[in-house]
């Protein structure tokens, strides 16, 4: 069978031109490629920021004042809450950075054809377009005490569960079914990964000369790999708690809710690293090439990766902190947490020293890059107040947690995103976008997320908790409500309030709105790119032979089958 | 505690000469810090427009968490973060594409690699020790002088007394339109305050066993430093000891479904003697009104610790709103 397939495709080779394409539908609907199917999961993951990106618009715009603006009630908030996370998670950050920079990238530098499982790799793209549909359907069917999954990202029962105080209905259900499904597919394609490093890199690549980004998704793999399965085993169990009478939740049955919650965060806390550690192989190519220097203490940065992958098991119990476990496990989490600054500090510092006595060009990609170093600096400071036990008691559950997580997700991963978009769009489409908009966008979107988020840090401290529709503050008169009115004076009546979390918020939606300008600037820049940008050559960022990859050894974009060759590394 | 003790010299010796150093930070910082205080509201046990940082400290084991925030943590990330943006904006102005045309080729330097590993090992240390100091003072008090036990529920707390007869008292939010009826002067928090109260004593060792009726809730006054998870099927354990009397709030803190926003937390702390006569109060009199905790603090005056709230003008039409809903 297997050599009756190989022969049939050396066939196939003899009888047309090299860079033959298959017609349209085979092309993009049974892709075995691994460049197409990297493409397919980017067009997914921009597609679904759109969504995760209005629900954000949504809240904000109805956090921007007190009281009821637009929500129904306080479980549609909920609903907005939970989509918005879910999507952001498991729609975008990991298909973007995981299955569209890791597909097309990963073969590419290690000088491999395609993935070791081309089949394979198709299938964890189609897996994950019905768990969107199933996850945005969930929002219409009957949930808790209206449509949707009011539970948060973090699923927890027995809000979660099916009794009344639950969601008897049928959504969370589906958003179980869809997490399943994200979840297969996210498995599969991380024992694809693992196996295209461990046997396809060219001849002379050992695993000390793999570039950083091959190091970032090979750690990502493995913890995909270990921990997802985790996350399936809690969700089976929540749905069988829901639907046949098992109680492994639930108290009156025996069951424990916070049983759950260990799962989860076993899952939850490598996830977080599965969403950074790519954007974190990314900037390291970016800023060395941009730099015109090989990267700073290459070993240190990829073992370091490792350590915060090994370290990012036996964490988790830091997000539950406050349910009521033991004193001392408290202070067991809280010394494993800080340990994590170690080495994440390392990758900090080595950025910088790659920089240090480099000739750095201000491209796009370098200004996300920059913003990547610095922002993630302010999330992960805040990180170690966080992983104090102690502190949280203030902090758990606030603002201010919600600020820590969007500084290293929201303007880390998702800086990560773009700043592989610019660095990479050249190479992917054979088209370049004109650098003044990236700037421009880039300035916007910098300005833009860091009014939406510092402030959220103050209305923590000030105790206002995450989740919320409504907080605590005085109506505003008529005139000055919603956000088309005179700032200055809005502001000046806030202030002359005795009490209220409402300037805070205030200025966070109007950042928001900011962001949402420059979202709409981004697709505009795509659009003129793939239809309008300039074509550029194999190596149009004029890498240096010190900071090179393979990828750039190759046409703009690349054969449609790369490496008839075999390159070798020295 | 159990940590305190059991550290080498050396390793002291390195903390003790980061604090010297910390000190003279915490001197500088000090004397921002009383500039800041002087401009902030003299009342901020609740959340205020413009604030910074966290409320005002009304117990002991906040003063703590004031201490190890704002006069460690912030120092140390605040110095971080100035750091690295001195580096990058060094780097960037220095060795930019006309600074600096040939970039060097240097790719190693083990001992800034070791510096740049064990000196942030150090700071976590001088982190670790106080945070644990804090962690252990604040997980439960080993001489409770009373104890209340708080249940939650979609979308309101029940709050029992154990050691008055399991008196129990059951607290939801007072929505807007009816502010004025409950809290005089104008003085009604949006959001913020409850039918019937909780009355606590000051300088009282006061143990929260809190507990759920149904869904995961989340029991907290940020002015006491307390939060604790209520969860169903389990009693957890916290405590706090209130020093200033006053009215202070907190607001539910794990998401437990459509009204999460609505289930507030709001206490008085008031001498022994003015909570014995509520206790009173509340078992025999007031036992009949509609809200017996509210009726009671009405009656006993406890609003006057609301000296330093400043409200809003109660307009005639809420007078008579007043004069409805009352009986």
């Amino acid at each position: 069978m297997n050599a009756q397939a190989t022969t049939a495709d050396h066939a196939h080779h003899d009888d047309h031109a090299h860079d033959h394409k298959p017609g349209f539908f085979v092309r993009w609907f049974m892709s075995t490629n691994h460049k197409d199917i990297g493409t397919l999961y980017i067009i997914f993951s921009i597609f679904a920021a759109l969504f995760g990106a209005a629900f954000s618009m949504l809240m904000r715009h109805e956090l921007g004042d007190p009281g009821i603006q637009i929500a129904e009630n306080g479980h549609q908030w909920n609903v907005w809450v939970t989509a918005h996370g879910l999507i952001m998670v498991f729609f975008v950050v990991m298909p973007g950075l995981i299955g569209g920079f890791g597909n097309w990238f990963l073969p590419l530098m290690i000088g491999a054809p395609d993935m070791a499982f081309p089949r394979l790799n198709n299938i964890s793209f189609w897996l994950i377009v019905p768990a969107f549909m199933l996850l945005v359907a969930s929002a219409f069917v009957p949930g808790g005490p209206g449509p949707g999954a009011g539970t948060g990202w973090t699923i927890y029962p027995p809000l979660s569960g099916g009794g009344g105080p639950g969601h008897s209905g049928l959504s969370v259900d589906m958003a179980i079914f869809a997490l399943h499904l994200a979840g297969a597919s996210s498995i599969l394609g991380a024992a694809n990964f693992i196996t295209t490093v461990f046997n396809m890199r060219a001849p002379g690549m050992t695993l000390h000369k793999m570039p950083l980004f091959v190091w970032a998704m090979l750690v990502t793999a493995f913890l995909l790999v270990l921990a997802v399965p985790v996350l399936g085993g809690a969700i089976t169990m929540l749905l069988t708690d829901r639907n046949f009478g098992t109680a492994f939740f639930n108290p009156e049955g025996g069951g424990d809710p916070i049983l759950f919650q260990h799962l989860f965060w076993f899952f939850g806390h490598p996830e977080v690293y599965i969403m950074i550690l790519p954007a974190f192989g990314i900037i390291s190519h970016i800023v060395s090439t941009f730099s015109k220097k090989p990267v700073f203490g290459y070993l240190g940065m990829a073992y370091a990766m490792v350590a915060i992958g090994v370290v990012g098991f036996i964490v988790w119990a830091h997000h539950m902190y406050t349910t009521g476990i033991s004193v001392n496990t408290q202070a067991y989490f809280t010394a494993a947490t800080l340990i994590i600054a170690v080495p994440t500090g390392v990758k900090i510092f080595s950025w910088i020293a790659t920089m240090w006595g480099g000739s750095i060009e201000f491209k796009t990609p370098m200004l996300w890059a920059i913003g990547f170093i610095f922002l993630f600096t302010v999330g992960g400071v805040t990180g170690v107040v966080l992983a104090n036990a102690g502190m949280d008691v203030s902090l758990h559950d606030t603002y201010y947690v919600v600020a820590h997580f969007h500084y290293v997700l929201s303007l880390g991963a998702v800086f990560g995103l773009f700043a592989g978009w610019y660095y990479w769009i050249g190479k992917m489409s054979g088209r370049q976008y004109p650098e003044w908009a990236g700037a421009f966008h880039f300035w916007l979107t910098f300005i833009g997320v860091n009014l939406v988020f510092f402030p959220q840090h103050f209305l923590g401290l000030q105790g206002m908790p995450r989740r919320y529709v409504d907080y605590a503050a005085p109506i505003p008169p008529e005139h000055l409500q919603g956000p088309f009115v005179n700032p200055i004076e809005k502001i000046q009546w806030i202030m002359a309030q005795d009490y209220g979390q409402h300037l805070w918020n205030y200025i966070s939606t109007m950042g928001a709105y900011l962001t949402g300008i420059s979202v709409i600037v981004f697709l505009l820049i795509v659009f003129w790119t793939l239809f309008f940008g300039r074509k550029v050559g194999g190596n149009y960022w004029n890498v240096q032979p010190q900071c090179m990859t393979l990828e750039w050894t190759l046409s703009s974009p690349p054969p449609f089958h790369q490496f008839d060759i075999q390159p070798k590394i020295k | 505690m159990a940590l305190s003790g059991g550290y080498s010299a050396p390793v002291t010796l390195a903390i003790s000469k980061i604090l010297t150093m910390k000190m003279f930070m915490h001197r500088i910082l000090a004397a921002l810090t009383v500039l800041v205080a002087t401009a902030l509201p003299a009342f901020a046990f609740e959340p205020k427009p413009g604030d910074l940082g966290f409320q005002e400290a009304a117990s002991p084991n906040m003063v703590r968490l004031h201490d190890f925030h704002d006069h460690l943590l912030m120092y140390i990330i605040t110095a971080i973060v100035i750091f690295v943006f001195v580096l990058l904006v060094w780097v960037c102005l220095r060795y930019n594409a006309k600074a600096n045309p040939v970039p060097s080729k240097t790719t190693h330097h083990v001992l800034l690699e070791v510096v740049w590993t064990i000196i942030p090992v150090l700071i976590l240390l001088v982190i670790a020790v106080p945070s644990y100091k804090l962690l252990f003072y604040l997980d439960r008090t080993a001489e409770p002088d009373m104890t209340l036990k708080v249940t939650g529920s979609q979308w309101y707390w029940t709050y029992t007394y154990p050691d008055h007869n399991d008196l129990e008292i059951e607290a939801r939010m007072i929505p807007e339109k009816e502010l004025d009826t409950y809290i005089p002067d104008g003085k009604g928090r949006r959001m913020l305050e409850t039918y019937n109260p909780i009355v606590v004593p000051i300088e009282k060792n006061i143990q929260i066993l809190t507990t759920a009726s149904d869904v995961i809730h989340a029991w907290t006054i940020p002015a006491f430093g307390a939060k604790k998870d209520a969860v169903p099927g389990r009693t957890n354990e916290t405590w706090f000891r209130v020093t200033v009397p006053g009215i202070y709030y907190g607001q539910c803190s794990e998401i437990c479904g459509i009204d999460h926003a609505s289930m507030p937390i709001s206490a008085y702390a008031v001498t022994q003697e003015e909570y014995d006569n509520w206790i009173s109060c509340v078992t025999g009199d007031g036992a009949n009104a509609d809200y017996p905790s509210r009726a009671c603090v009405q009656k006993l005056g406890f609003d006057k610790y609301r000296s330093k709230q400043k409200g809003h003008t109660v307009t005639s039409a809420n007078t008579e709103t007043t004069t409805g809903a009352a009986e």
